[in-house]
C-alpha cells in the first residue's frame, strides 16, 4: 500500500472529518490514558505472525508488541481480524479445526506457540473475556472458584480470600457479598461481565484479554466496565478488541488498526486517533467506513 | 398497500378458518392417540381386577390360575435392568462423550456416526442372535461337557463365573445393552451438543484441562438431557420380549436370582450378589408371553392382564423417576 507521508494526510483531511475527530478527543478521557514509560518491558511480542483458518488467510504479517501493565485496543471493522489476533494470544484458535499461525507470538520470553508449551499453563497466565459474558451455571462463589480449584487450590479459607479479593477487585463484591451462594445467572448483564473478570483474575494471570467486553451492555455498565479497565491496567497488561472508537480512547494507552486482516498502524493512543499515519486509519476513525 | 379493506378482509377470514381447521386437525391426532391408550389400559386394569394382589407379586408360576404369581419374572426384570443400565451408562456416556468431546471431524467419525443410527433401528431380534453367539455359546470357544469355570477370590468369598455364560441374567443383560446403546450414545451426544460452546469455552480459557471442562462445566450441564435418554432406552429394553428369547430367558422358574427376594436377604448373605449376574432368570414380558400362550382361559385372560398391570406399573415408575432426575438436576445447575 501506499505510504503518503503526515504532514500531507493532515493537509488534506477535511474540515468535517476534523471536526468529528475533534468531537472524539474532546467527549473522552483521553488526558488520562497517559501513556506508559517509553522505556517499559515488553510483555507480548508478536512477530509476522500469518494466520489460516484452513485454506483461509486471517491475519497477514502481523508484527506488534504490548508493554507490560498497559492497555492496547485493537480497533477495526467487522471482520477485520482483530477477534482472531486475540484469540492467538492465548491459543483459544487451537480448538478450532483446522488452524494454523505462522510467525512467533512470545509472552515474557517464552514462544508461546513452541512445542514444549502447555496451553493449559498458557491459558492460567493469560486470561480472557468474552463478548457474551458466560457465567457458569453455579453459584457466584463457586464461579470465582473454579480457576483457583481446577489449579488445586482446595483449603475453603484460601478460596474464600480469593473469592472476596477478586470480587473487589472487579468492584463487584459490595453488590454480591451477601448473596455468594446465589446463581451467578441471576446477576444483571453488566454484573454478569464483571463476575467474568473476577472470575479471570482469581487465576491470576499477567495478561488479560477482553473481546469485546462492554458491546452487549448499557452505558452505565459499560462505564463500569471502563472504569474497572483503568484500575485493571496497574497491575495487568490488557489486549481489549472494541468496536467503540470512544472506549478505545478512554481506556487504551496504544492502539492498534486492523483492516482485511492486516495491522495498519499500531502507535499511542493520542497520536493515532489525533494524527494517524496512514489514511485507511484516518477514514476509519472518521467514520468514513466500517 | 392499495388493496381496498374489503379484500382484505375476504382474505383474512379464509386464512383464519384454515387456521382453525388446522387445530381441528391436531386436536383429532391427541384424542386418536388417547383414546386408544385409555381403552387398552381399561381393558388391561378390568381383566386383571381382583387378581393383582401382594400374592400375585410373591408367588412363583404355578400350574393354577389363583396361585400363580409374578415373583421370579419381577425380581429377573429387576436384576436385568440392573446390570444392563451398569454395562449401557458407562460405556454409552463415555462415547457419547468421545464422539463429542474430544474426536476430530473426519471421515472415520462420520462414519461411526452414521453406523450408529444405522445400529438404532436394527430389530431387536438381530441382537438376540448377536447375544445368543456372543455370550451365550461365546463362538463355542469352549466345550460344553466341560462346564468351564472361572474362578476368582474375593476376600472372604469367590466369585464364580460359568464360561461360556449360557443362558444367564448376564447374557441377558449384555445383549440388552447392546440393544440401547445405539440409542443412549445418540441422546447423550443431543444434549451434550446442547450445552453451549462458551460454557466450553470460558473454562477452558481459564486454564482448565479438557476432563476439568468435561467434567465440572459440560457433564452437570448436560446430565438431565442424559439422564432422561438412558431411563427410557432402559424402559424400552424392560418390555423386550424378542432378544431375551433368543439368548433363553427361562419360561418357568421357581426361584428369583441369587435367591433374593428383598433387601433383608441381600444383608443376610451379601456374597448372593454375586451369584445373581449367573443365576438362570426370566422376566415379565417373557412370563406374560407364556401365559398368554396357554390353553386354559384364566392364564390367557387375567393372570396375563396382571402381569400386564405391574409391567406397566414398573414402567410408569421408571419414567416418573426419569422425570425426577430431570427436575433434580436442573434445579442443582443454576440456570
Amino acid at each position: 500500500m501506499e505510504q503518503p507521508d503526515t504532514g500531507e494526510i493532515t493537509s488534506t483531511t477535511s474540515s468535517a472529518s476534523s471536526e468529528k475527530r475533534q468531537s472524539l478527543v474532546s467527549g473522552s478521557n483521553l488526558n488520562r490514558a497517559q501513556p506508559t514509560d517509553e522505556n517499559a518491558r515488553t510483555m507480548i511480542d508478536v512477530n509476522h505472525v500469518n494466520f489460516y483458518y484452513g485454506d483461509v488467510q486471517a491475519l497477514f504479517d502481523v508484527s506488534l508488541s504490548v508493554p507490560e501493565k498497559s492497555v492496547m485496543a485493537l480497533i477495526g471493522p467487522s471482520g477485520c481480524g482483530k477477534s482472531t489476533f486475540l484469540r492467538t494470544l492465548n491459543r483459544m484458535n487451537d480448538i478450532i479445526e483446522g488452524t494454523r499461525l505462522e510467525g512467533s507470538i512470545r509472552l515474557e520470553d517464552q514462544d508461546i506457540y513452541a512445542p514444549a508449551i502447555d496451553v493449559v499453563a498458557l491459558r492460567s497466565r493469560v486470561g480472557m473475556v468474552f463478548q457474551k459474558s458466560t457465567p457458569f451455571p453455579k453459584s457466584i462463589f463457586d464461579n470465582i472458584a473454579f480457576g483457583p480449584r481446577i489449579a488445586g487450590t482446595t483449603s475453603r479459607k484460601k478460596l474464600k480470600d480469593i473469592v472476596e479479593v477478586s470480587l473487589k477487585q472487579a468492584a463487584l463484591w459490595d453488590e454480591v457479598k451477601d448473596r455468594l451462594n446465589d446463581s451467578a445467572m441471576a446477576l444483571s448483564g453488566g454484573q454478569q461481565q464483571r463476575l467474568c473478570i473476577a472470575r479471570t483474575l482469581a487465576t491470576n494471570p499477567e495478561v488479560i484479554l477482553m473481546d469485546e467486553p462492554a458491546s452487549a451492555l448499557d452505558p452505565a455498565s459499560t462505564a463500569r466496565i471502563e472504569d474497572l479497565i483503568f484500575e485493571l491496567r496497574k497491575q495487568y497488561t490488557i489486549v481489549i478488541v472494541t468496536h467503540n472508537m470512544q472506549q478505545a480512547a478512554r481506556v487504551s494507552q496504544y492502539t492498534a488498526f486492523f483492516y482485511q486482516g492486516r495491522l495498519i498502524e499500531v502507535g499511542q493512543t493520542q497520536e493515532l486517533f489525533t494524527n494517524p499515519s496512514e489514511k485507511q486509519t484516518e477514514d476509519y476513525i472518521t467514520g468514513r467506513f466500517g | 398497500m392499495n388493496q381496498t379493506p374489503s379484500e382484505f378482509d375476504s382474505r383474512l377470514s379464509t386464512r383464519h378458518r384454515n387456521s382453525k381447521l388446522f387445530e381441528l386437525f391436531c386436536l383429532t391426532a391427541v384424542l386418536t392417540s388417547l383414546i386408544i391408550l385409555a381403552v387398552l389400559l381399561l381393558s388391561v386394569i378390568y381383566k386383571s381386577w381382583g387378581w393383582v394382589d401382594l400374592d400375585f407379586l410373591r408367588n412363583h408360576h404355578s400350574r393354577k390360575p389363583e396361585d400363580a404369581g409374578i415373583n421370579a419374572a419381577f425380581w429377573g426384570s429387576f436384576w436385568l435392568i440392573i446390570l444392563t443400565a451398569l454395562f449401557s451408562i458407562p460405556i454409552g456416556v463415555g462415547a457419547a462423550l468421545y464422539l463429542e468431546e474430544y474426536a476430530r471431524k473426519n471421515k472415520f467419525t462420520t462414519f461411526i456416526q452414521v453406523n450408529l443410527a444405522n445400529l438404532a433401528g436394527v430389530p431387536s431380534i438381530v441382537y438376540g442372535i448377536l447375544g445368543l453367539t456372543v455370550f451365550v455359546r461365546m463362538f463355542d470357544m469352549f466345550r460344553a461337557e466341560e462346564d468351564t469355570v472361572l474362578t476368582i477370590s474375593l476376600f472372604v468369598t469367590q466369585l464364580s463365573i460359568p464360561l461360556p455364560f449360557g443362558t444367564t441374567l448376564i447374557s441377558g443383560a449384555l445383549t440388552l445393552s447392546l440393544l440401547i446403546l445405539p440409542v443412549v450414545i445418540i441422546s447423550s451426544q443431543e444434549s451434550l451438543r446442547s450445552v453451549p460452546p462458551s460454557l466450553r469455552h470460558a473454562s477452558l480459557a481459564l486454564g482448565a484441562t479438557e476432563w476439568q471442562t468435561v467434567r465440572s462445566q459440560v457433564l452437570p450441564a448436560a446430565i438431565p438431557g442424559i439422564a432422561t435418554g438412558v431411563i427410557l432406552s432402559l424402559s424400552r429394553a424392560i418390555g423386550e420380549t424378542a432378544p431375551l428369547l433368543m439368548v433363553g430367558a427361562a419360561s418357568f422358574i421357581t426361584f428369583t436370582p441369587g435367591g433374593i427376594e428383598g433387601i433383608g436377604d441381600v444383608i443376610a448373605n451379601p456374597a448372593s450378589l454375586l451369584e445373581v449376574p449367573f443365576s438362570k432368570y426370566t422376566c415379565m414380558p417373557m412370563q406374560i408371553y407364556n401365559w398368554v400362550k396357554f390353553a386354559k382361559i384364566e392364564f390367557q385372560e387375567y393372570v396375563a392382564s396382571a402381569g400386564i398391570v405391574i409391567l406397566l406399573g414398573v414402567l410408569l415408575l421408571m419414567n416418573a423417576t426419569a422425570v425426577y432426575i430431570r427436575m433434580r438436576f436442573q434445579n442443582k445447575i443454576q440456570w
